[in-house]
């Protein structure tokens, strides 16, 4: 008995993810045992589930390396579990007031979200190649789902079947290059596959299998030139979904892809570097042209997101503590701007339906001042205008790309964030200085909380969370070092 | 006589035949989604055909290992993308490649 109470007892590192898996299995069992549609009471469950293991996660460190080397809970782990999870939370509050709308409110859809989330926590904890790939495929699958879910939409189901087509080609790829970094290096863990690398010389099998993984992962986080699928699958896809796409699941793609050249191929820097600084660049600039001629807000928003992607690859082309400490920072502060985007777009809603285009958002500052406020107020952040959030996240990364000497990638970087201002800025005029169209109806209770929770932090960042988030990121940085 | 010897490189050019076939079959095939998705597993079998590969080569099971999790995910993946079309062909009426144009930009 003793020895039973021992074994479990060094699995606490897992023990986050062991209560996300058995709160999954137990909402499954809850609604297929109630008797009448019960998808809010599951919904409310699975966000409290979700805040139990956060503060798990904060309160007890439980840091260490289980399961035979196959997962990792370090300070870098923790801080990206707890961003996934915020993520995930909010975009189930998100699908609250509005799942019927759009044919969420089935109990299914926070059981795959909770599933999801085990994944991405998975992933961001993966220390072994097995562990990652099994990681991002539970992850993959309730996503594929997850975007198909309203059944009985064409646009939905197309989402879902190019997200599943194009999500199964890049497991293909990550998992080729997993299957050659394998054979030229004899580990599939990842600190051991750093020994071996460092110990032959360049091998062009190694290389190959490093150019592979990464553009596997490269889809998931959609960045270019693996970034076809995301403006169809977030226009697809029901508004509530692409709110959860465009949050957690990049923010752990971003965590795997820092994990993996780090820990794995740190002797080789140089090598994913030039990968690493290319997908950067093309995406930064490809999603700042592209996203001029989109009216669609979903559209304009994915690439928003591939453009902020872009940003987030300058700190870690650096390849340098800032650099990390750069993306760490980056993806929250993405995080809050795009969940509360979405609550804008979320909160608008009138007789016709949700807006969809620009042109809907005419004159919204004289219908509703106070969403068109928030609205404005993301949108100078996703420019990057100081003092919000947004010039912060930026101006980490640039700094370390200028720290690493690399002038020509910052220069680029600021020049496409200027070009992105000029669709940010459209939105504003259109919202303030045009005649009004429609009149939306009232927000629900908790969009409006989301909407001033998000954009107080936003607005105050350098005086509220700022500190406490830098330095929270500088030790998740430090662990990987 | 002697008889050729089939070794590691033999293998490691057929799953690389297999992988390009397979990529290339998602991308130049304008038929059917059903073939999207054979070239889908195509893919992941070149993948096991690597690492059993390698396993054998390097006398070391954790290559087989990671073989068999592939195999178990590839048919929760299938099962999962025929699903997906399944309710695709209902509202679309149609699974051919073509017709997966609903939205474009």
């Amino acid at each position: 008995m003793v020895t039973e109470f021992a074994g479990f007892a060094s699995l606490a590192p897992a023990y986050p993810e062991m209560l996300v898996a058995v709160g999954a299995l137990v909402l499954l069992l809850i609604g297929v045992l109630a008797r009448k549609e019960i998808s809010t009471a599951v919904t409310g469950i699975a966000i409290g589930l979700m805040v139990v293991a956060a503060v798990l996660i904060v309160a007890q460190p439980n840091e260490g390396v289980i399961f035979a080397g196959g997962f990792i809970n370090d300070g870098f782990a923790r801080f990206m579990k707890v961003l996934v999870i915020t993520g995930s939370a909010f975009a189930l509050i998100l699908a609250v007031s509005n799942s019927a709308d759009h044919g969420l409110n089935k109990f299914e859809y926070p059981v795959l979200v909770v599933l999801a989330t085990l994944g991405m926590m998975m992933m961001v904890s993966a220390n072994d190649l097995m562990s990652l790939y099994v990681g991002l495929e539970l992850q993959s699958l309730a996503l594929y789902v997850v975007a198909a879910f309203r059944r009985d939409s064409v646009k939905a189901t197309e989402a879902g079947l190019k997200y599943f087509v194009l999500g199964a080609l890049s497991s293909g790829m990550l998992l080729y290059g997993a299957s050659l970094v394998y054979g030229f290096t004899g580990h599939t863990q990842l600190d051991q596959i750093a020994q071996a690398v460092a110990l032959t010389d360049r091998n062009p099998g190694i290389i190959f299998g490093l150019v592979f993984l990464l553009a596997g992962i490269a889809f998931k986080i959609s960045a270019v030139p693996f970034h076809m699928w995301t403006p169809d699958v977030y226009e697809g896809a029901p508004t509530p979904v692409t709110a959860f796409f465009a949050s957690a699941p990049k923010v752990a793609a971003m965590a795997l892809l820092i994990r993996v050249v780090f820990d794995a191929f740190e002797p080789i820097a140089r090598d994913w570097q030039q990968v690493v600084i290319f997908i950067s660049i093309a995406s930064m600039v490809l999603a700042s042209f592209a996203a001029i001629g989109q009216n669609n807000l979903k559209r304009l928003l994915a690439y928003s997101s591939i453009g902020h992607v872009g940003f987030a690859l300058v700190g870690l082309s650096a390849g340098n503590l800032v650099g990390v400490e750069g993306v760490a920072i980056y993806m929250a502060i993405y995080l809050f701007m795009t969940i509360g985007t979405f609550a804008c777009i979320l909160a608008l809603k009138n007789d016709d339906g949700y807006v969809e285009t620009i042109d809907d958002l005419a004159g919204l500052a004289k219908n509703r001042p106070f969403v068109a406020a928030i609205m404005a107020l993301f949108m100078f952040s996703l420019v990057g205008l100081p003092p919000l959030a947004g010039f912060f996240a930026k101006w980490q990364v640039f700094l370390a790309a200028m720290e690493a000497q690399l002038f020509v990638l910052a220069v680029i970087g600021m020049l496409a964030s200027a070009v992105s201002a000029f669709y940010y800025l459209r939105i504003i005029k259109v919202m303030y200085f045009d005649e009004p169209v429609n009149s939306y109806a009232a927000p629900a209770i908790e969009l409006n909380i989301v909407l001033a929770v998000t954009g107080f932090l936003i607005l105050s960042y350098y005086f509220t969370i700022g500190a406490p988030l830098t330095a929270w990121a500088h030790m998740a940085a430090n662990s990987l070092f | 006589m002697m008889t050729p010897v089939i070794g590691l490189g033999h293998f490691l050019t057929v799953a690389a035949i297999l992988f390009t076939i397979g990529v290339f079959g998602i991308f130049l095939n304008r038929k059917n989604i059903i073939i999207i998705l054979m070239s889908v597993e195509l893919i992941l079998l070149a993948v096991n055909i690597n690492l059993v590969a390698f396993s054998s080569h390097l006398g070391d099971l954790v290559g087989q290992i990671f073989a068999l999790l592939i195999l178990t995910v590839a048919a929760a993946e299938a099962a999962i993308g025929l699903a997906i079309l399944v309710v695709f062909f209902r509202n679309r009426g149609s699974i051919a490649v073509d017709d997966v144009n609903m939205m474009k930009g």
